[in-house]
Formats: C-alpha cells, sequence, structure tokens
C-alpha cells in the first residue's frame, strides 16, 4: 500500500518526532510512505477564524500535493486537520467546479493515522511496547467530525507493557480550540485546568491524544505545572519498542 | 435591545470566570442537567431520525414562512383572535402596552418567555407605567434582584443557589422572615405570593413554543404550572411570538413535544402542556391577541448558512453541553440568548452590529451539535458568522477592526502559498526560538497573542530540524 503522510504544518514545524513515529509505525505494517513536498497547511486555522477566503488556495495547494493517483491513502497524525479536509473542504471547494470534482475525488483517500490503521489496514497491535501509564484524551475533532470511535483505544490496547488508565470526564473539550486558546486565552485557560486536574487524577505519566495541537495545550499546562506528566501523541506510542 | 455598552465576550466572561459561587452552581447544575439528558434520550430507538424529523419540519416551516404565518393570522382570526404584526421590539411594546391599557389594567402577568426578553418588554411596558410580574419561579427570583438578568435559557437564575435565593426572598417577599433554603419552602413562599397575583391581575403576557398555521393553536411548554394560570387566568391574553416559532400542521407538535422536554428538563414529557386556538365562550380569556414578532427575523433568513439559527426551539441542551458555557456562565454572553444558540443567534439578530465577539466564544468542540435536537449545526454557523465579520471588517478597511490579525494572517497566508517561503520561514522560527528559549520551551515573556497563551501554559519551542528538512536528510527528496 503506497501511503501519502500529511503531515500538517503544526508537527512539521513544531512535532518532528511524531512525524517519524508515523512513518516508523507506517513501514513497519508494511506500507510504502512517500512525503510530497508541495504539501504546506491545509488552511484550518485560516478557514476556522474567519479567513476562509484565504484558505481556498490552501486547499488547491492540498489537491495539488495529494492529488496523484498512485497513493492509495492520505494519511496524517491529526485529527482535526483530516477533519478539516472532510469537513470544510466541499464546502470551500463549491465557488469552483473543477476543484470541487477534484476535492470529492480526494476526501475519501484521507484519513487520521488510527482511523487508517484499525479501519484500513485492519491491524490492532502494531507491534509496540511502551512500559508506561497512560491517559487517552479524545479530542473533538477526532471524536465527533471524524468518529474514529474507539480506534486509538483498541491500538493501545494492544500495546506491550501500557497501562492504560481512564479518564474522567474524557470527551470534554480541553480547551484548545486553535486561535480560541489566544482570543479567548481566560475561557480557555479555565476549561486547560480541568482537563489537567483530570489527567492528574489518573495518576498517569503521560497524556495522549491523536492530535499535536491539543496536546501543545494540554503539555503546556502540564509542564507550566511542573506536574511530572508529560503529553505525548499516539504515534510515538505506537512506534515505541520499550 | 442592547442599550447597554458591551464588554465583548473576552472582556466580560475574563470578569465572570472569577466568579467561583456562579461557576459552582453552573457546573453543579449542568452537570446534573447533562447526565439527566444522556439517559432520557438513550432510552429512545429513534431518537436520531426525531432529530432529522425536527430538523426537516423546521426547514419546511421556514423555506415558505410568509405563506403560513398569513395562513396562521387567518386561523387564529377565524377563532376569535386578533394578529398584530411588530417590526421590532419597540413596535411590540407599543403594540402590548396598548392592548393592556385598553384592557383596563396596569399589571400583566407573565409566563416565562424569551421573545418578551429579548426585546426588554417588561421595561417598555414600565415606561408606559404598566407593572410586569414574572410567574416562573427563576423568572421571578432574577425580577427580584435589582440589575440580575437571565444566565441561561430554560434555568435564567443557573447562576443563583438555593441559599442565595433565600436571602432575596427574605429581603423581597412579605412573610418570609423565618424562611429556610429547602427549595419546598422557597417554592412555598413563591406559590403564596403569586397566587395572589393569579387570581387579581386582569391581563396575561406569554410566549409560545410553538403555534400552528392551519389551526391557529399557540402551544407553551412549561413545569411549574404558572404558565397554565397566566393564560387561563386572565381575561385577556397577549402572546408575543417570534415569527420563526410557526409550524405548518398538528402532527409536527408530535416530533416537537417528543425533542423538547427530553432536550431541555430531561423529561420524558414536561409536567404542562398548554394549547389554546383563540377565544371559547365561557373557557378562559375572552380576548386573545397573538404578536407576531419579526426584530431582525426576516434579515437572518436571508443568510443561506445562518438561516438555521431560526430553527431553534429553545431547549438549552446546547448550552448544558457546553465546556465554555459551563465555565464563563451566561451573563458573559451579553445576550437574552447565552451558549452556543445564543452565540449564533444574537449577532445575526442584531445584524452584525453587536454580539460580533460571540462567533469566536467557542472552542468549536461540536458538543452542541451533537445534542441539538434539531440538528442545527451550529460550529459550521459559527465558523461561517466569523467569515462574515471579518469581511465586514475588511470592507471597513485597513485601519478597522481586527486589522492586526488580518495583517497576520495575510502573511502567513502568503507563507503557506509557497513551500519554498514555509520552509524558509520555519527556519526563521527556529532560529528565532533559540534565544528566548531553554530546554526546549520558550521562556521569554512574548508581545501580542502569545502572552494570552505564556500566561498559563508553556510554549514548546520548534526544534532546529522541522520534519521536511529531517526526511531530505535521511531519504532525500
Amino acid at each position: 500500500m503506497r501511503v501519502a503522510l500529511f503531515i500538517t504544518c503544526v508537527n512539521d514545524t513544531l512535532f518532528p518526532e511524531t512525524g517519524k513515529a508515523t512513518v516508523t509505525v507506517l513501514e513497519r505494517l508494511g506500507c510504502e510512505v512517500v512525503f510530497p513536498f508541495e504539501q504546506t497547511c491545509c488552511g484550518q486555522m485560516h478557514a476556522n477564524s474567519g479567513y476562509q477566503d484565504e484558505a481556498v488556495p490552501l486547499v488547491r495547494r492540498f489537491v495539488r500535493a495529494f492529488g496523484d493517483p498512485s497513493y492509495d491513502a492520505i494519511v496524517s497524525p491529526s485529527g482535526s486537520c483530516v477533519a478539516m479536509v472532510h469537513d470544510q473542504y466541499r464546502r470551500l471547494a463549491a465557488g469552483d467546479p473543477e476543484l470541487a470534482a477534484q476535492v470529492e475525488a480526494l476526501v475519501p483517500r484521507v484519513f487520521e493515522l488510527s482511523q487508517f490503521i484499525v479501519g484500513e489496514l485492519g491491524v490492532e497491535d502494531v507491534g509496540a511496547t511502551y512500559p508506561h501509564r497512560v491517559t487517552y484524551h479524545p479530542t473533538c475533532h477526532a471524536l465527533r467530525l471524524l468518529r474514529v470511535g474507539d480506534a486509538p483505544l483498541r491500538l493501545l490496547r494492544a500495546v506491550r507493557e501500557l497501562e492504560l488508565v481512564e479518564l474522567p470526564d474524557a470527551t470534554t473539550c480541553c480547551g484548545f480550540g486553535g486561535t480560541f486558546a489566544v482570543k479567548n486565552a481566560d475561557t480557555s485557560a479555565a476549561m486547560l485546568s480541568d482537563k489537567v486536574r483530570a489527567v492528574l487524577d489518573t495518576g498517569a505519566e503521560a497524556c495522549t491524544a491523536g492530535d499535536n495541537s491539543c496536546l501543545l495545550h494540554i503539555g503546556g499546562g502540564l509542564s507550566r505545572g511542573r506536574t511530572g506528566v508529560r503529553a505525548v501523541h499516539l504515534a510515538e506510542i505506537l512506534a515505541s519498542t520499550g | 435591545m442592547s442599550a447597554h455598552r458591551e464588554a465583548g465576550f473576552p472582556t466580560a466572561a475574563r470578569a465572570a470566570l472569577q466568579d467561583t459561587q456562579m461557576r459552582r452552581n453552573v457546573r453543579k447544575a449542568t452537570t446534573t442537567i447533562r447526565a439527566k439528558r444522556e439517559r432520557v434520550v438513550a432510552e429512545l430507538d429513534d431518537w436520531e431520525q426525531l432529530r432529522e424529523a425536527g430538523r426537516r419540519i423546521k426547514e419546511r416551516a421556514l423555506r415558505h414562512l410568509d405563506v403560513h404565518l398569513e395562513r396562521l393570522e387567518a386561523s387564529v382570526t377565524a377563532a376569535g383572535g386578533v394578529v398584530h404584526w411588530a417590526r421590532d421590539g419597540a413596535e411590540a411594546g407599543r403594540i402590548v402596552a396598548g392592548l393592556v391599557r385598553e384592557a383596563g389594567s396596569d399589571e400583566v402577568i407573565k409566563v416565562k418567555s424569551l421573545a418578551t426578553d429579548e426585546i426588554d418588554l417588561n421595561d417598555r411596558l414600565a415606561e408606559a407605567g404598566i407593572i410586569a410580574i414574572e410567574t416562573d419561579l427563576a423568572e421571578l427570583i432574577v425580577q427580584l434582584a435589582p440589575g440580575d438578568r437571565q444566565s441561561h435559557i430554560l434555568v435564567p437564575a443557573i447562576h443563583r443557589n438555593r441559599s442565595e435565593i433565600r436571602t432575596l426572598f427574605r429581603r423581597s417577599l412579605p412573610g418570609t422572615e423565618d424562611l429556610t433554603d429547602d427549595p419546598a419552602d422557597l417554592a412555598e413562599a413563591a406559590r403564596r405570593y403569586l397566587r395572589s397575583k393569579f387570581l387579581s391581575v386582569g391581563v396575561g403576557v406569554s410566549g409560545a413554543n410553538f403555534a400552528v398555521a392551519e389551526t391557529g393553536t399557540v402551544c407553551v411548554v412549561e413545569s411549574e404550572g404558572n404558565g397554565r394560570m397566566c393564560t387561563t387566568l386572565p381575561h385577556t391574553l397577549i402572546t408575543v411570538m417570534g415569527i420563526e416559532k410557526v409550524l405548518p400542521r398538528v402532527e409536527d407538535l408530535e416530533v416537537m413535544l417528543q425533542l423538547l422536554p427530553r432536550s431541555s428538563t430531561a423529561e420524558r414529557m414536561n409536567p404542562y402542556t398548554s394549547l389554546w386556538t383563540g377565544v371559547r365562550e365561557g373557557d378562559g380569556p375572552r380576548a386573545f391577541h397573538l404578536v407576531l414578532l419579526d426584530a431582525g427575523r426576516t434579515e437572518v433568513l436571508a443568510d443561506e448558512v445562518g438561516r438555521q439559527a431560526l430553527h431553534c426551539i429553545r431547549c438549552s441542551a446546547c448550552l448544558n453541553v457546553c465546556p465554555v458555557f459551563e465555565r464563563t456562565g451566561g451573563h458573559a454572553y451579553e445576550s437574552t440568548y447565552p451558549g452556543p444558540i445564543g452565540a449564533i443567534l444574537t449577532p445575526q439578530l442584531h445584524g452584525l452590529r453587536a454580539g460580533t465577539t460571540l462567533p469566536w466564544a467557542s472552542s468549536l468542540c461540536g458538543a452542541c451539535y451533537e445534542a441539538c435536537p434539531v440538528k442545527i449545526d451550529i460550529p459550521s454557523v459559527l465558523v461561517h458568522l466569523r467569515g462574515r465579520v471579518v469581511r465586514q471588517a475588511r470592507e471597513d478597511g485597513p485601519r478597522g477592526k481586527l486589522a492586526r490579525e488580518r495583517l497576520a494572517m495575510g502573511a502567513l497566508a502568503r507563507v503557506f502559498a509557497s513551500p519554498r517561503r514555509y520552509e524558509r520561514a520555519q527556519r526563521l522560527a527556529a532560529a528565532g526560538a533559540a534565544p528566548l528559549s531553554r530546554d526546549g520551551k520558550v521562556e521569554a515573556r512574548l508581545p501580542g497573542p502569545l502572552s494570552g497563551w505564556l500566561a498559563v501554559r508553556d510554549l514548546k519551542a520548534p526544534p532546529r530540524q522541522s520534519f521536511r528538512a529531517w526526511w531530505r536528510e535521511e531519504r532525500g527528496g
């Protein structure tokens, strides 16, 4: 299976380790991974902040970067960027019939990592070992827009030596919300403190999720409080061999 | 009507977040009702089909709103009622005040009604020398506290706890010196006070949950029985109803009356559902007036994406599941309609001349959409309205609202437009952050939008090598 890696600008710039881990896991599962250099940002920040006009050229760029028909799947370690493609690209492309047709053809081939491994490859045990106590935060867009369901949890349960502990009020938003975190910094902080408290209540050493933007926020809170709990992307756990 | 100056959501929320008593009250109430709602919704196998049916009914009703409204007018008139059309709150206020005076009264008893709250009807009546008495327990609590305002669609006094209410009642209701904070005692005190009003005031004012075009039947759904009193005891009944509340057919109520109670009070059925059609000799009010209120609604209808806000049946499920509302409470929204639905309704009802920070008062987590009984896609409307606000700001010129943000977004769009520029920006960010960072974290105080981030969170510094740089080094490309 030939897989194009949709890295996302946040991972590319801030979390290269997550990208490398994604490559490791996909290759371990027998995929051929390619990285189209034409990709930059999917346009989520612009579209969700009210700059839809600026997002349209980024939709066009995405379609160009990933349009190669030799790609069986386009896979990304980010629930919200994949949700952006699934949920908003059709609307953004609506004014341009050619682009709309390209989007229509592309969208069904774009997958979030856990969705791809469990749903498309039919694998739950990716051969990982991670000897730590971990709690999982289901990020909102993966949960409600992509409906990845329990795919991430199935993957985590199959990891050797990993002790998975349930996060209280797991489905409550962490308060990141893209520009929400800076435009409504106080409300975002109030939501973050509740999420941090929930994470601490589990006694876990690490909080994982399928989205580094949420983890940037949760991890930033955990780090500021010097809690001794780290945020780690799901892909990095799945890539780990102990 | 928003004559008061707006602080805007970020500022109002900042103040609200510090009210520890309110935070505890709202958290407790929303947590309880959330769990109850989940239980009663799970009882129905066809909940999703019901939601879809509700959505379609509302969509159909609004598509031919003009036809349904004229049909409603004809049906109500045929049943002995009188229909009035009000363009805005001021006109509605004049109509209602005139009708009350005509009925020879200087007092009215009121059923809980958001439409009348929206247009500040009580203040308008007060200006005309008419006293409006709220008879819903929570509305009464808000009315008795000077300067207080509703903070929730269904539970307007959700920001108060019972000991605060006891203090308020002791101060304002006669014969309550020994009142305890037992909910039954508090309700009894309100009941005693209200009963004298039900039996003596000759004019009732209500809103409407639904009105059926084909029959002229108006429907009010409530829990306390005060609504039944207000709509049956007075000789004159005046109903103020937003024009979007019309339903084409009686059968539509079958769907709506299943969706509404489960979503709002988390009950299978609400205790009181009052339906009346015009007037009837020897039964209930002798005069019935229906005031059809536009107040910005036709303007909302013109927006293809935004118009679904008018599907709202005011259940408040979206407030109860919203993580923002749970923390800020309702007052931070500075509107009769708080929470997620308020964030899309308020700015639209004001033609984007007010409430323009509200579309951003959401993390777009989507819990509201999931809970909405008529499937209003609130996150999509929020994003759409953000776009409208930005476009409007752009028309105001480069120094208008959001000037800095617009510059930054434009610059970022140019960076993302070219992989070469993007990669250069990555290198610049890494190089620029290096002297400001320690142990992989940005340590310096940064100006602008990042200061809000750094106030409570650490910020991971960009590593020296981006993913794409690593790939090129390792694998070529």
